[in-house]
């Protein structure tokens, strides 16, 4: 991340109104290569600020500019059963057959280049999230957003994963907007972090720990239990 | 609230007290495997041999109930004489044709529908409606309509199918997970492309389910149909042997459209675990 880096995400007073305005102003400037974590207890508005931010869900009221290559990874892996995992990770393009080397060499990055050939159904839920994780990367985005990917994995596939991500983060070097709510995990592979809370965000500090991250940096507790206590756990 | 309030409920000693559970080794679970299989086989074939001792001992009059050996000459009867070679391509080429027909329209206005909210507002509820008719109800109006030549047999076919093709390939589109739908708009499906990668494929296991049941029902219609004055094919030989008084014939042809009802139900089946690759196999040992 250099400081002359251009900004990739400008989104300035998003407004998202349900039964009240989950959204209520927001600002977030995101540059490339910028890796932020987005906290905040559930039905804070978290996944209503990616979901505009990816483009499947229209802002009442406010700007929001966001590059034209954007990918999303969700909790599920959301590939398509009927199609062979090589055949989902080029789902968009226009000719999958010409890209199929693209999506090997997609694949061959997340470890999975034996299943190129393989049914999604076949697949273990943390092979299937790499999928999408390879299928999210395969379109060179310009924004990559996280729905908290890694929810639904098993602690030790959970540990992998994050190492995985990380490493692919920074040899793609997209802008990263990562939903969750666990505050290790954001710690862990984040370099800002953002906490959402009454429709605005709230909370915005930056993550000056070295990398690669470990629990046992001295500054980890700390930064955990001032996250911890902004999100009204203590 | 006072304490007394807040204190749990006494615990149940009763549910404390323990039991063995009962085992059962490979054995046990070998011989019941094997009870099964025995079963399935020994059954049938005792109500046939009951069947055939029914005449043998005079239970009931070979005339009412004909035994398996007479159905079996039966059979030889209507071959040497080319009957069933000549009525089981004509019943075939009908059921097959009103059911090309019908399925074909079914698939057709299930798609328009599934994908367009426009297809749906107009085909929706008039199609609803008329499902609810039985087609059996329609038989004299059709006569009535179309005399009684083959086009009241395949139209009757064809309107029986065409529901069980519809509402199944309708259900099945709009019943694609909107999260799969919108992991496609996500890397940039739109429109045709959407529909064949996403939509499609993965609504096909439920218009293969409309298919095999449409083809279930082209049979039911078949039989009626050829009860319309049929001149050729199954219904006619059944006809006709009822009208001659051969109990026998009569059978053997109710037992050519079980046989058929199976095959069809086979054939379908085999389809769709060839158009179908990706679904996990169910065991079924």
């Amino acid at each position: 991340m250099s400081p002359s880096a251009e900004t990739v995400v400008d989104a300035r007073g998003v407004r998202r109104v349900f039964d009240r305005a989950v959204l209520d102003g927001v600002d977030l400037q995101l540059r490339q290569g910028d890796f932020v974590a987005l906290l905040g207890p559930s039905g804070t508005g978290k996944t209503t600020l990616l979901r505009i931010l990816a483009g499947l869900d229209a802002a009442d009221d406010g700007q929001v500019t966001v590059p034209r290559q954007r990918s999303v990874v969700f909790q599920e892996p959301r590939l398509i059963p009927a199609r062979r995992v090589w055949r989902n990770v080029v789902l968009g393009s226009r000719n999958p057959r010409r890209d199929r080397k693209k999506a090997i060499a997609a694949l061959t990055e997340v470890g999975l280049a034996a299943k190129s050939d393989a049914w999604p159904l076949t697949l273990s839920g943390g092979e299937a999230q790499r999928v999408a994780l390879a299928r999210a990367l395969a379109t060179e985005p310009g924004l990559l957003l996280l729905d908290e990917p890694f929810a639904a994995l098993d602690a030790l596939t959970r540990i992998k994963m994050h190492d995985l991500v990380a490493e692919l983060i920074q040899r793609h070097n997209p802008a990263v907007l990562l939903v969750t709510h666990d505050v290790d995990e954001a710690i862990l592979l984040a370099d800002r972090i953002l906490i959402l809370a009454d429709g605005s965000i709230d909370v915005d500090v930056a993550v000056d720990l070295e990398k690669p991250r470990r629990r046992s940096d001295p500054g980890f507790p700390e930064l955990r239990a001032h996250l911890l206590e902004r999100l009204g756990v203590s | 609230m006072t304490t007394s309030e807040l204190a749990p409920p006494p615990v149940k000693e009763a549910g404390r007290a323990l039991e063995s559970l009962a085992v059962r080794g490979r054995q046990g679970r070998l011989r019941s495997a094997w009870r099964g299989r025995f079963l399935r086989i020994v059954v049938p074939a005792v109500l046939i041999v009951l069947w055939q001792l029914s005449s043998v001992l005079g239970w009931a009059d070979e005339f009412t109930l004909p035994p398996p050996s007479r159905i079996i000459a039966a059979y030889q009867e209507l071959w040497a004489n080319g009957d069933i070679q000549a009525a089981l391509p004509i019943s075939l080429k009908r059921a097959g044709t009103g059911l090309a027909i019908g399925v074909s329209l079914g698939l057709v206005l299930g798609l328009f529908a599934g994908l367009w909210k426009i297809g749906e507002e107009i085909f929706d509820a008039p199609l609803q409606m008329l499902r609810t008719i039985p087609f059996i109800a329609v038989v004299p109006l059709f006569i009535t309509w179309f005399g009684i030549g083959e086009t009241p047999k395949l139209v009757l076919i064809a309107a029986a199918t065409v529901f069980p093709m519809y509402l199944n390939t309708y259900h099945g589109v709009r019943g694609v997970d909107k999260k799969l739908i919108e992991s496609g708009q996500t890397f940039g499906l739109r429109g045709w492309r959407l529909a064949a990668r996403v939509i499609l494929p993965t609504a096909l296991p439920a218009a293969l389910t409309g298919l095999r049941y449409a083809a279930g029902v082209s049979l039911l219609a078949l039989v009626l149909a050829e009860q319309i004055n049929a001149r050729e094919g199954i219904g006619y030989l059944v006809n006709n042997a009822n009208q001659n008084q051969r109990p026998d014939i009569v059978i053997a042809g109710i037992l050519i459209y079980a046989l058929l009802g199976i095959v069809v139900d086979v054939l379908m089946r085999l389809a769709e675990h060839f158009a179908l690759p990706w679904r996990p196999r169910v065991a079924i040992g």
